[in-house]
């Protein structure tokens, strides 16, 4: 018998499902809707089930929390989870259905720590309540913002249609401007019931709470000395926060007692917008997420909606060579952003913008690739569904536009053999001479920020910074998708999961990276002229179903959780868009990686978990 | 300072003889000013999104725009005369924004760099995203693009020296910071159930009383859609049955022709004044 009990965190999902079953035959249903999977839970069992699942059948990392309303076909909202075993396979979801009017469900972070923000930001859109949740506040929002914006009923201020194109504006319709119809001219709508008199301006009463006017300033005894707690905010505009970020840190003489982040200052609707939108027109705003490594937040996506084609089955790649350019793409995209991330690290630690500078020059010389290939430096919108934008050109060109700036006519194949042969692993080897065993790097870094690896699981982090700690856990291999598996490539892993760990594995991820790109080159050679530019790219019809595409980002797991509920002759949008942005749910383990040390840490800290905040607020 | 510096400060109207043109340049005050002004630019260190990467990317070595005086980026609001917007203005983000621009010392200069900043963008429907940053603060250039390249970000900083260049101390519109004491802070905005700006509490207040008498207020009807390859039908059946070419016009061309022959006629008058002088 102990076989079977061994044997269970090995059991594929339908049996998984079936076992669950067994136990709670009146609790658990299968999702019987077309195109859905999973099962369905008693939102009163959940906090068992979710212990089962996470004890008895191994599923250990929550990957994804989300809401759904189906409003106007169910009339209920539902919360889906989507559980994974850090050893690798298939995710297993399960969904918790509630009524509309007071929707409640148990909260699951004594389950999975790492739900916290996910429920947060569920109990901020849709106004579902978890109950025992330790802190179920608005995250995105602020607090006294008027309803809760991803339920279906609610509009925003520019509201016109439910879905785009508009009927006034395509075929051939009438140009205005959306303020002109807004009488405050501005993307604004208030309440009929506002009242001027009683308004709660926390914009304000929050910057005096962080000076530490607004609070009682405590004395008490630590190691003997007294010293004052003290508040100080950091951001939302503040150099070293990569972004629109803020973090309220209470002190304790320089020490930190507590770290609470405060998000959605570039919290930018994407979801919503991404409901309204068709399909492929969402392919561009998916590049915004991580505007640092658009190209892979563009494969997320499209693999999700090709799920969603092929009904549940794994889609077959449509040509060979689309694989293989999207492969490169990516692998590329997480060398410019480990640059980047690295660059800013060093950065953070006080070695102002000479690393950055370095590593930037590579990453120039990796954008103008991008440019010649999808024209655009940044947010190159190049995958498609079921193949790319196009292929690669025959000649880099450009231009010259700038006194120093050389004109650029190069044989692509031949920039590209170039890069990777020569180029990235000579600049990486320089790096790594300069900067690694850099005494001042080490001892800034070593055994600060700590995050163990049970810790990692359990705060559901993802990308180098679970690999810091520890655990193996990459999507390319757990769960892997376009031709990683015929590719030869390790993934490298931390030991003691502090700042030097995780900059050990980004360096050495791209080292894998080169390795890769290295074994992509011959097949690009050999399978030139196969088409890459399909119809059903350009003119999905999908059909009615969910699905959830995940991807290895630079940054972390990047999931996207997709429903389309549309008739596939009408015109097409999600029903429900999420993004399970891998640098919010690291924010999780931001506050305890924190407290003890330093607040000069605190930046480093940050840096090192290389967040980029379009994703984080979305 | 070398001999070209300083003739590109020379007034031709007070001839310097050509022995000390290389010491010596006689120029009006607006123009020393302009000069020295636009030839230090600090932008304020401030990314807000997509846009902020292409910003550093002009910052670093291979565009570098500390060629053309924007000399380094400074993270305090009170060493800065630019402000680049640099990417989304949300709801959120728009109060810190409009407090740090009260904090900028003047003379001081708003860029709306990319789509979002200059009006919203891809994500203007957005409820959380201010269409543009100039429905709060006043803005100098506008550079399109999602996000703008380097060059493009180069152009507008230097078509803002340009500006510069142009601005008269004679004239207050130009330089309000020469007024009479301190300017007025631009109200910061407040996070009630929607984002507030203090410059339209009464219209606010307004629509909070006839929300009370059930009066709908919110929106604002456009004209019903009429399908333009109609009214362009319409249109020349009216151009036939009518001799007169000028009857023709609708009248919102003609409004418009108006409209900007009141203007040719004042930028006449105030040529001619000027000539005067």
């Amino acid at each position: 018998m102990m076989d079977v009990v061994a044997d269970k965190t090995q059991l594929d999902i339908s049996a998984s499902i079936e076992l669950l079953r067994e136990r709670w035959p009146d609790a658990i249903s299968h999702d019987n809707r077309d195109g859905f999977s999973g099962i369905i839970v008693d939102p009163a069992q959940l906090d068992d089930v979710a212990l089962a699942i996470r004890d008895e059948l191994g599923f250990d990392y929550l990957s994804s929390v989300t809401g759904v309303d189906y409003l106007g076909i169910a009339d209920h909202m539902e919360v889906v989870y989507h559980a994974c075993r850090t050893s690798g396979g298939p995710a297993l979801v399960f969904k918790a259905q509630t009524g509309r009017d007071d929707p409640r469900v148990p909260s699951l972070v004594s389950v999975w720590p790492g739900a916290d923000f996910q429920e947060r930001e569920a109990y901020d859109l849709y106004g579902i309540h978890f109950d025992g949740h330790p802190d179920l506040r608005r995250i995105l929002l602020w607090d006294g913002f008027d309803g809760h914006p991803l339920r279906k009923d609610w509009q925003e201020a520019y509201f016109e249609e439910e879905h785009k194109p508009f009927d006034s504006r395509w075929p051939g319709g009438q140009v205005y401007r959306a303020e002109e119809k807004n009488v405050f001219g501005k993307n604004v709508r208030y309440p009929d019931d506002l009242d001027l008199g009683r308004l709660n301006d926390v914009s304000e009463s929050d910057l005096y709470q962080g000076l530490g006017l607004g609070v009682d300033v405590q004395a008490l005894d630590s190691d003997g000395l007294r010293t004052d707690r003290l508040v100080v905010n950091l951001g939302p505009h503040h150099p070293s926060t990569h972004g629109v970020f803020r973090m309220v840190v209470t002190l304790d003489g320089e020490t930190i007692a507590s770290l609470d982040p405060v998000m959605g200052y570039l919290h930018r609707n994407h979801e919503k917008i991404g409901e309204r939108n068709s399909f492929l027109h969402n392919m561009p705003f998916t590049d915004r997420l991580d505007y640092i490594s658009s190209m892979s937040n563009n494969l997320g996506y499209a693999l999700a909606v090709e799920q969603l084609l092929s009904q549940g089955a794994r889609y077959s790649p449509p040509t060979y060579r689309a694989e293989c350019l999207r492969v490169l793409m990516v692998e590329l995209t997480r060398i410019v952003n480990h640059l980047w991330s690295l660059g800013f690290l060093l950065n953070d630690l006080g070695a102002f913008f000479t690393p950055m500078l370095y590593a930037n020059n590579e990453r120039e010389k990796i954008l103008d690739f991008f440019e010649a290939t999808s024209g655009s430096r940044l947010m190159c919108n190049y995958m498609r569904f079921a193949g790319v934008y196009r292929d690669i050109p025959e000649r880099i060109r450009s231009v010259a536009n700038l006194v120093n700036d050389k004109v650029r006519d190069y044989n692509t194949m031949d920039y590209l053999t170039e890069m990777v042969n020569e180029r990235l692993p000579r600049f990486l080897d320089e790096y790594d001479t300069l900067l690694t065993r850099n005494e001042i790097l080490r001892e800034r870094t070593v055994g600060v920020g700590v995050l163990l690896a049970e810790d990692a699981i359990a705060l559901s982090t993802c990308g180098p910074l679970l690999r810091a700690s520890g655990v193996p856990y990459d999507v390319r291999r757990a769960d892997p998708y376009s031709i990683y598996p015929e590719l030869d490539f390790n993934i490298p892993a931390g030991k003691n999961g502090d700042i030097y760990d995780r900059f050990l594995v980004r360096f050495q991820e791209m080292r894998e990276s080169v390795r890769i790109l290295k074994q992509i080159l011959p097949r690009l050679e050999q399978s030139q002229g196969e088409a890459v530019v399909t119809k059903i790219g350009h003119t999905p019809r999908v059909p009615v179903g969910e699905a959830y595409g995940r991807v290895e980002n630079p940054k972390g797991e990047l999931g996207y959780y997709v429903v389309s509920e549309g008739d596939p002759k009408g015109p097409q949008n999600p029903w429900r868009y999420h993004v399970r942005a891998p640098s919010f749910i690291n924010l999780t383990a931001l506050g305890p990686m924190c407290v003890g040390h330093k607040v000069a840490d605190v930046v480093t800290i940050l840096g090192s978990i290389d967040i980029v905040l379009g994703e984080t607020d979305r | 300072m070398a001999q070209t510096d300083l003739r590109a400060l020379q007034d031709t109207e007070f001839p310097v003889p050509e022995e000390l043109q290389a010491n010596i340049a006689i120029t009006s005050l607006d123009k020393i000013y302009n000069w020295s002004r636009r030839s230090s630019m600090w932008p304020l260190l401030f990314g807000l999104a997509c846009c902020a990467i292409e910003m550093i990317g002009t910052a670093a070595s291979r565009f570098d725009f500390s060629r053309f005086g924007f000399e380094v980026m400074r993270g305090s609001p009170r060493q800065s005369d630019l402000m680049i917007v640099s990417g989304t203005v949300t709801k959120k983000m728009i109060v810190p924004i409009v407090r740090l621009y009260n904090q900028m010392p003047e003379p001081k200069y708003v860029l709306a760099m990319g789509a979002c900043a200059s009006g919203g963008g891809p994500f203007k429907e957005g409820y959380n995203v201010v269409s543009g940053v100039d429905k709060y603060l006043p803005v100098d250039v506008y550079v399109p693009g999602c996000p703008p390249t380097p060059q493009a970000l180069l152009y507008g900083m230097i078509t803002l020296q340009k500006k510069i260049d142009g601005q008269s101390l004679a004239n207050l519109d130009d330089v309000p910071w020469y007024g009479v004491g301190p300017s007025e802070p631009t109200p910061v905005p407040v996070l009630g159930p929607d984002i507030i700006d203090p410059r339209q509490m009464e219209l606010i207040r307004e629509q909070a009383q006839q929300a009370a008498l059930e009066a709908p207020f919110g929106a604002r009807e456009l004209p019903a859609w009429v399908n333009p390859a109609e009214v362009a039908q319409e249109t020349t059946v009216v151009e036939e049955t009518q001799d007169g070419a000028e009857d023709g016009i609708d009248p919102a061309t003609a409004a418009r022709i108006r409209k900007r022959e009141e203007a040719m006629a004042r930028l006449a008058a105030r040529r001619a004044a000027k000539g005067g002088q």
